[in-house]
């Protein structure tokens, strides 16, 4: 019963709740049974709340005994991207320099996943302040990819996503700076949205890039990520950039799974040099796979998404420069050198020096150039002026089709330790999925197929229009519903690393 | 090491002053700039703070409407133009009392632009520009414990109190003001003026230099007439009034000797000392920090809707200068005299009285008189002093109906100053008032002259004055609450 449970979606587990079929305490126990089996391989996560989860969980069963109304998420375990800030549980953003503290206050999102009933199992690994498309940049080691444990379960979300692959979560949540929520769902072989940004609440979340960062929802289908899409979104008064519009219909439109009538465009500027060649085949199959359900494909070009990398790496630095100042050893989180002799910015540099890693230092160092008098013209002014002719791109684009679609990554996962001494070739990993976090749209990746080189999952790509949501759905539920029609079984089912 | 100084009257004969001012003013909004934190002065260290104003990770700001309103009515009372459209910007620098690491401010995106603020100097009119009106937050306060300056170099450690981090804060930074001569300090001092009585009447700060919610940093240049300006000093925490007349003229002192000498003013910020009233050389401009403002990506651009703002504008109360216009003709003053109530501080005190019922003369005189030099001794502010204009009124109202004499009243004043009550308790109590009972009266005269028949042979032979003695000895016997004028009526009387 037990490893039944852990491989049940979220929808289902949902229902048998409802149902009282199982207990949320049953589920809980489940999970955190299955995190103790694996975890020591996946490493998935950093902190695992197994007391508090099991708290969460009575008191949800209680209240389903006693009749109270309760959300679909209630009872439904989640892992939580150790970015958002949790009342109680430690939060370290995957860096040394926070290691130890405990957050006086509730992101809004897990204030919202704790509202839903949703059980908060625990928090899961990531890149150091989510900058890396690995985790190797953790302060706290990498994390595995369930199909190969010897590959990247991408990142900066890679622990939500190794989490999710490896049954030990049925959901997590991430977020996507600049694609770091769709890449390891696309090399992890299961769905991850980066959704409308805006659209999700920031509050709580330790920004990286504040005009980038979008917190957003992993599930191993479709309709699993729209459920955890639609509880965790909506406006948030205490974040200023969040829309104050209704959620887009997500689930409804998972539930629909319908293309026919849908014009879709394919990005020229995303596939050919730098893309693998069994991500360009199971790309390629998909788009005339939606072709077959009836929607209305078209190419379409974004003549300027090819100097999207390059603006990514002057903004999201300049904006990461700025916002990682605070962590000084002045309040919280970690001290060094504070031994009497020392005066407060000698303390403040020592702590810096130690708490960050070499990635952080480095863009911390890229920023604050890139915003010094006599540069900010050339470099964030510049990228800023790029970011305004990609929006256009995209306006361009969705005056044209519906939905765009491209492969989420260049490449599937790759060999950990291949990268971490070539930083553009990280970087690259990123491709096709920065142009979407620039413009602030919404995109998703779903599980296409594995590539024939290294029998590795590949995901596809859909991106909309701001406060569009729901097409990325509609397009990913019918690609994934034709999909397992056609493999006979989920993608996930035939990931052997564990 | 004591500066090199210029004789000021020299200074001034051979150097014209530029000088401009940045004011900064903690608005008085119930609640911080990008949190709900109460923002009252005085509460225990770290006891107003949440994680916004913390800058404690993942938290995020949002803009107190109040603050913006507040910010627009200065920038109309300033005769600005207000922005359709602007945002906020980050200003990177590293300091302990600041929790982000940066401070929220405005950059070349102001809230108001282009204004100018009318100061009467010495029966002169000076329109001093405003280049910008800009909203930013408060940093926290660090006190330095140990060290021999109070500053950070030296300390032992530091403590920081966060309740001032995030206060909405407005930063007024007015054209640089030319053509003041001699009367430079003068003028920067009285523009302060104006403008604290300004925001005062607006409502949006309680403007205590005191409790640093106005606070000034004074930009000097001197230059030959004629000559391209020269060099400026910008000189930090300026914190009273009459520390920014003092500062300027340092500065003027100070600069013209560097001048005389063939040497070069540096461009740098300068410490003002309120003790002996020089300035020290603080931190050289030419290495200045590189701010690396960049707009806050956290915040939306503020647009301010047409009708908001001139709703605002709608509701602007009448500007100080206007009231003191109107008033001078309302109460028949000259300029300087009201410029002396003025300065006093007592405009509001004397309006107060008057509306209590005093005529506008004895107001003033009250005002200006007794109470100022009570206030001067007890180095008190006038509107701190423990009596209400409506007290000054009634003691004003007791005199006019011969109830009191000056002294008397003078005597009740410092009763009420005292704690003794109202004017008429007091009045009951010491038994003060007035003899005007005509027999009692008749009697002491009658005495008088009969205790002293040569001084009453010399009024009878003509020497009129020589009746004072005779007064001064009725008013001794009625322990001074007979009216002179009449006592001095009833001897004339009796014996011419």
């Amino acid at each position: 019963m037990s490893s039944e449970l852990t491989r049940m979606t979220a929808a289902g587990l949902s229902a048998a709740l409802a149902s009282r079929e199982v207990s949320a305490t049953e589920v809980t126990r489940a999970h955190l049974d299955r995190i103790a089996a694996v975890d020591d391989r996946v490493h998935a996560f950093l902190h695992v709340a197994a007391d508090s989860a099991l708290e969460q969980a009575a008191a949800i069963d209680e209240r389903r005994t006693a009749g109270d109304d309760l959300g679909p998420l209630a009872g439904v375990p989640v892992a939580v991207k150790d970015v958002f800030a949790t009342r109680g549980l430690p939060t370290t953003a995957g860096s040394r320099i926070l290691e130890g503290w405990h957050p006086p206050y509730d992101a809004t999102i897990t204030q919202r996943l704790k509202q839903a009933g949703a059980i908060i199992l625990g928090k899961t690994n990531m890149d150091e302040f989510a900058m890396g498309s690995s985790t190797e940049n953790s302060a706290y080691g990498t994390s595995r990819n369930p199909w190969d444990l010897d590959k990247i379960p991408g990142g900066s979300s890679g622990g939500s996503s190794a989490a999710v692959a490896a049954y030990e979560a049925p959901l997590a949540i991430g977020t996507d700076t600049g694609g770091s929520i769709r890449q390891p769902a696309a090399v992890c072989g299961i769905v991850g949205t980066k959704p409308t940004y805006g659209g999700s609440s920031r509050y709580g979340v330790i920004a990286f890039a504040s005009s980038l960062d979008t917190p957003g929802p992993f599930g191993r289908t479709v309709l699993d990520a729209a459920l955890l899409h639609e509880a965790m979104s909506g406006h948030d008064p205490m974040d200023s950039t969040s829309i104050d519009a209704p959620v887009p219909p997500v689930v409804a439109a998972a539930r629909e799974a319908d293309v026919s009538g849908m014009r879709i465009g394919v990005v020229a500027e995303l596939g050919g040099e730098g893309y693998q060649p069994g991500v360009l085949a199971r790309f390629a199959e998909s788009v005339e796979l939606l072709e077959s359900l009836g929607a209305k494909v078209t190419e379409v070009s974004c003549p300027h998404f090819r100097y999207a990398l390059p603006a990514y790496y002057l903004i999201a630095p300049s904006e990461c420069s700025s916002n990682l100042a605070r962590f000084d050893a002045m309040r919280y989180g970690l001290r060094v050198g504070d031994d009497g002799t020392r005066d407060a910015e000698e303390v403040m540099a020592l702590t810096r020096e130690q708490g960050f890693g070499a990635e952080v230092k480095r863009r911390v160092i890229l920023g604050t150039y890139a915003l010094s008098s006599g540069y900010y013209d050339a470099y964030y002014g510049k990228a800023q002026q790029v970011r305004t002719l990609i929006i256009r791109d995209f306006d361009a684009a969705f005056g044209q089709v519906d939905v765009l679609v491209s492969p989420a990554t260049p490449t599937t996962a790759f060999r950990i330790g291949e990268r971490v001494d070539d930083p553009m070739a990280m970087y690259l990993a990123d491709l096709a999925t920065i142009p979407s976090d620039l413009a602030g749209n919404a995109a998703i990746s779903v599980p296409c197929g594995l590539a024939d080189e290294d029998g590795l999952p590949v995901g596809l790509q859909v991106m909309a229009p701001a406060m569009a949501d729901d097409r990325l759905y509609r397009v990913a539920a019918a690609a994934e519903a034709a999909f397992t029609r056609r493999w006979g079984h989920p993608l996930l089912a035939e990931a052997k690393g564990l | 090491m004591t500066e090199t100084l210029v004789p000021y009257a020299e200074a001034t004969e051979r150097y014209e002053p530029v000088i401009g001012l940045e004011t900064h003013v903690e608005l008085g909004t119930r609640t911080k700039m990008f949190c709900g934190c109460v923002t009252t002065f005085g509460a225990e260290p770290n006891s107003q703070t949440c994680p916004v104003c913390l800058g404690l990770p993942g938290s995020l700001p949002v803009v107190n409407r109040t603050a913006i309103e507040y910010t627009i009515r200065i920038g109309l009372a300033l005769n600005c133009t207000i922005a359709e459209w602007c945002r906020f910007a980050r200003k990177n620098y590293f300091y302990p009392d600041m929790p982000k690491n940066f401070q929220i401010s405005q950059y070349d995106e102001p809230l108001c632009t282009d204004g100018y603020l009318d100061v009467e100097v010495n029966g002169k009119t000076v329109r001093v520009g405003i280049e910008r009106v800009h909203l930013e937050e408060d940093t926290g306060k660090s006190l330095h414990v140990g060290g021999a300056t109070g500053r950070i170099h030296g300390a032992e450690y530091s403590l920081v109190d966060y309740n001032r981090a995030g206060i909405p804060l407005v930063e007024i930074v007015t054209r640089p003001v030319t053509g003041t001569g001699a009367d430079a300090p003068v003028a920067a001092r009285l523009y302060v003026t104006e403008l604290r009585d300004l925001l005062r009447s607006l409502g949006v700060s309680d403007v205590r230099m005191e409790e640093g919610s106005l606070r000034c940093d004074v930009n000097t240049s001197l230059a030959p007439p004629g000559a391209p300006w020269g060099t400026r000093t910008e000189t930090k925490n300026v914190n009273s009034l009459r520390s920014v007349e003092r500062a300027v003229e340092f500065e003027i002192e100070r600069q013209a000797a560097v001048l005389d000498a063939q040497g070069r003013v540096k461009q740098e910020t300068r410490h003002f000392h309120e003790d002996n009233g020089t300035t020290t050389s603080g931190r050289s401009k030419e290495e200045a920090q590189d701010y690396r403002y960049f707009p806050e990506p956290d915040l939306v651009p503020v647009a301010p809707p047409r009708d908001w703002v001139e709703q605002i504008r709608a509701a602007l109360p009448e500007a100080p200068a206007k009231v003191r216009a109107r008033l001078r003709t309302e109460w028949n003053v000259s300029a300087p005299e009201m410029e002396a109530i003025v300065n006093a501080g007592a405009l509001d005190l004397v309006r107060q009285t008057v509306a209590a019922g005093a005529s506008p003369a004895d107001a003033r005189k009250w005002w200006l008189g007794e109470l100022s030099r009570h206030a001067h001794e007890t180095g008190m502010e006038l509107a701190a002093l423990a009596i209400t204009p409506a007290q000054v009124a009634r003691v004003a109202a007791l005199v006019s109906a011969g109830t009191l004499n000056d002294k008397l009243a003078r005597q009740v004043i410092d009763a009420v100053l005292a704690g003794e009550g109202d004017p008429d308790e007091i009045v009951k109590a010491r038994g003060l008032a007035v003899v005007s009972d005509e027999g009692a009266l008749t009697a002491a005269v009658d005495e008088a002259i009969a205790a002293n028949p040569d001084v009453a042979a010399k009024v009878r032979a003509g020497k009129i004055p020589a009746a004072g003695v005779l007064v001064g000895a009725v008013m001794k016997a009625t322990r001074g609450q007979a009216d002179a004028a009449r006592v001095r009526e009833l001897i004339l009387q009796r014996l011419t």
